[in-house]
């Protein structure tokens, strides 16, 4: 399972400055040690030592909050679009 | 080298220094002092960040306050800017173009304190600033800061009031304006936009949808300052000015509680941050006082986690006529917690129709005509009054944000004629009204 990641702005030192790459695996959780495998380190600055997502970190697959979803567990069928976005932006 | 202004690709903005920051004019920030973050502690330069390079924590402004006196202060403009010794703005700022916000009038409301049963209420009503909502003070400071870095665009993602006031600030400023908003928003927000700027658009999707998309095309397109994502530490600092205002106009001491209505969280954190400076600054005397946040049921994710008991907010799908308080995943909603719990306070929500009969309540008691936001703050206030959770004998302020104008939608099928008539004295006889 191919899918795309969106890579935020202070991330991207662990991407050589891409913005988007591409990794693999059927469920979020895959795809973040599949992306620590490419990228060393990424994965913590995502995942929190309790293995849960940092609580300033959102993450969608699709255009979905993985929260609403199975969090780290949520599916992610080939040519899914997931992106990793800081969450302390807003104020309406 | 062009301006940046999106987050800079580096491990820490310490070591991005090499030529790609922007020069900054001396003191273009004020007394600031830099970003810190909320969360860690990490300290970096003052730039265009707002998420801490260590924990994705909110970054914030820490100052170095030179000794600020009444006197001072009272000689400054009847704006906003009277505080600019304790905003991330520099000294020279009333001589940039600007909207000029702010010293809204501080009512005593004795026809509502009587029906609601409390000794001494006071309403601050924000409904009167330029854009006639609060969000003219948060945005006059994060134009201060796009000016200071040099931006060429002027942004914002906004449930309306924001968008209002971005569109509004950067017309003024002559700097071109960019705002997104929900596609079902208020038709009144809309147009109260649209008239500013050509560059309105209509996002397909709830107020968390399009945050998300103002957060990613922050971090594609140099030179934009949206002022709630990377300029959102100055931006956020504008709201101190309520706060402040309120202490002063009481004679310059504090409340013993206030009511203040939560979306993002942002306004409420930023007024207890002000009562907190205001007494390092030894410029009112210290005291407890209580802070309560208001929401909507149909879009209520703190009020729910503080009844809850826990630390941790559950983001929501918003759906409620409270549509500028509808934030589903508020950026500042466990600092919300942290204040209303450690204040003695708390978090409360109230039904649509609650919010209807409040602004309606406000209306016929005290002569203002608030949004919706103001109608669930007022509508929370009167809840916790009933449910005992506030102390109706000591001294309380209600913040109205917004003016009613913009959701007239919200309450068009409550009031109307009392009666249709002809033009006689008759007719009028028979309605019973004289
Ligand atoms: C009228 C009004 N009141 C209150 C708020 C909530 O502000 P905050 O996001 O700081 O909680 C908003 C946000 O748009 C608003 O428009
Ligand atoms: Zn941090």
């Amino acid at each position: 399972m191919s899918v795309s990641v969106r890579i935020p702005t202070i991330l991207r030192t662990y991407t050589g400055g891409d913005s988007e790459v591409s990794a693999t695996g059927g469920t979020l959780a895959e795809v973040l040690d599949d992306l620590d495998a490419s990228y060393a380190g990424i994965k913590g600055r995502i995942i929190d030592e309790a293995g849960q997502l940092r609580r300033f970190v959102n993450v969608y697959v699709g255009s979905e909050d993985v929260r609403f979803l199975d969090n780290l567990e949520t599916a992610t069928p080939d040519g899914t679009q997931i992106s990793v976005i800081p969450a302390v932006a807003g104020g309406c | 080298m062009s301006t940046v202004v999106a987050e800079q690709a580096s491990p820490t903005p310490e070591s991005s220094d090499s030529g790609r920051k922007p020069t900054l004019r001396e003191g273009a920030f004020g007394n600031a002092r830099a970003l810190t973050c909320r969360e860690c502690g990490h300290e970096i330069p003052l730039g265009p960040h707002y998420a801490c390079s260590e924990c994705f924590g909110p970054l914030e402004i820490a100052y170095d306050f030179p000794a600020v006196t009444r006197e001072q202060i009272e000689a400054g403009p009847r704006n906003i800017w009277r505080y600019k010794a304790l905003l991330p703005v520099p000294d020279d700022i009333e001589q940039s173009p600007n909207m000029e916000p702010g010293f809204t009038r501080l009512l005593k409301a004795h026809n509502l304190g009587r029906t609601l049963g409390i000794d001494n209420l006071w309403v601050k009503d924000d409904s009167t600033n330029p854009t006639n909502s609060f969000k003219d003070r948060v945005v006059a400071c994060a134009l201060s800061a796009a000016t200071e870095f040099h931006s060429k665009v002027f942004a914002c993602p906004s449930t309306g009031n924001l968008a209002n006031a971005v569109a509004a600030a950067g017309a003024r400023a002559g700097i071109k304006t960019v705002v997104f908003i929900p596609s079902n928003l208020e038709k009144p927000k809309q147009v109260n936009s649209a008239v500013y700027t050509d560059s309105l658009v209509a996002v397909n999707g709830n107020y968390d949808d399009v945050n998300r998309l103002a957060s990613e095309i922050a971090g594609e397109e140099d030179g934009w300052a949206f002022v709630n994502v990377n300029v959102r530490p100055y931006y956020a600092e504008g709201s101190k000015t309520l706060g402040y205002e309120i202490a002063e106009q009481l004679g310059w001491r504090l409340p013993d509680q206030i009511v203040i209505p939560v979306a993002s969280g942002s306004q409420l954190t930023k007024v207890h941050k002000a009562f907190q400076e205001l007494i390092k600054l030894g410029l009112v005397e210290e005291k407890p006082y209580k802070v309560y946040g208001a929401q909507a049921e149909g879009c209520s994710p703190v009020s729910v986690a503080y009844k809850a008991g826990v630390d941790a907010i559950r983001p929501v799908k918003p759906d409620t006529i409270a549509k500028s308080l509808a934030i589903g995943n508020p950026a500042d909603g466990i600092y919300v917690l942290d204040i209303c719990r450690e204040t003695g306070g708390a978090v409360e929500d109230i039904t649509d129709d609650q919010v209807r009969e409040a602004i309606v309540l406000l209306a016929r008691t005290e002569g203002i005509f608030t949004e919706t936001a103001g109608g669930t703050t007022v509508g929370v206030l009167k809840k916790l009054v009933e449910t005992g959770q506030l102390d109706p004998t000591l001294e309380t302020v209600v913040i109205n944000t917004g003016h009613g104008l913009k959701t007239l939608d919200a309450v068009s099928d409550q009031v109307g004629p009392a009666a249709t008539i002809d033009p006689s004295y008759a007719s009028f006889a028979a309605t019973g009204i004289a």
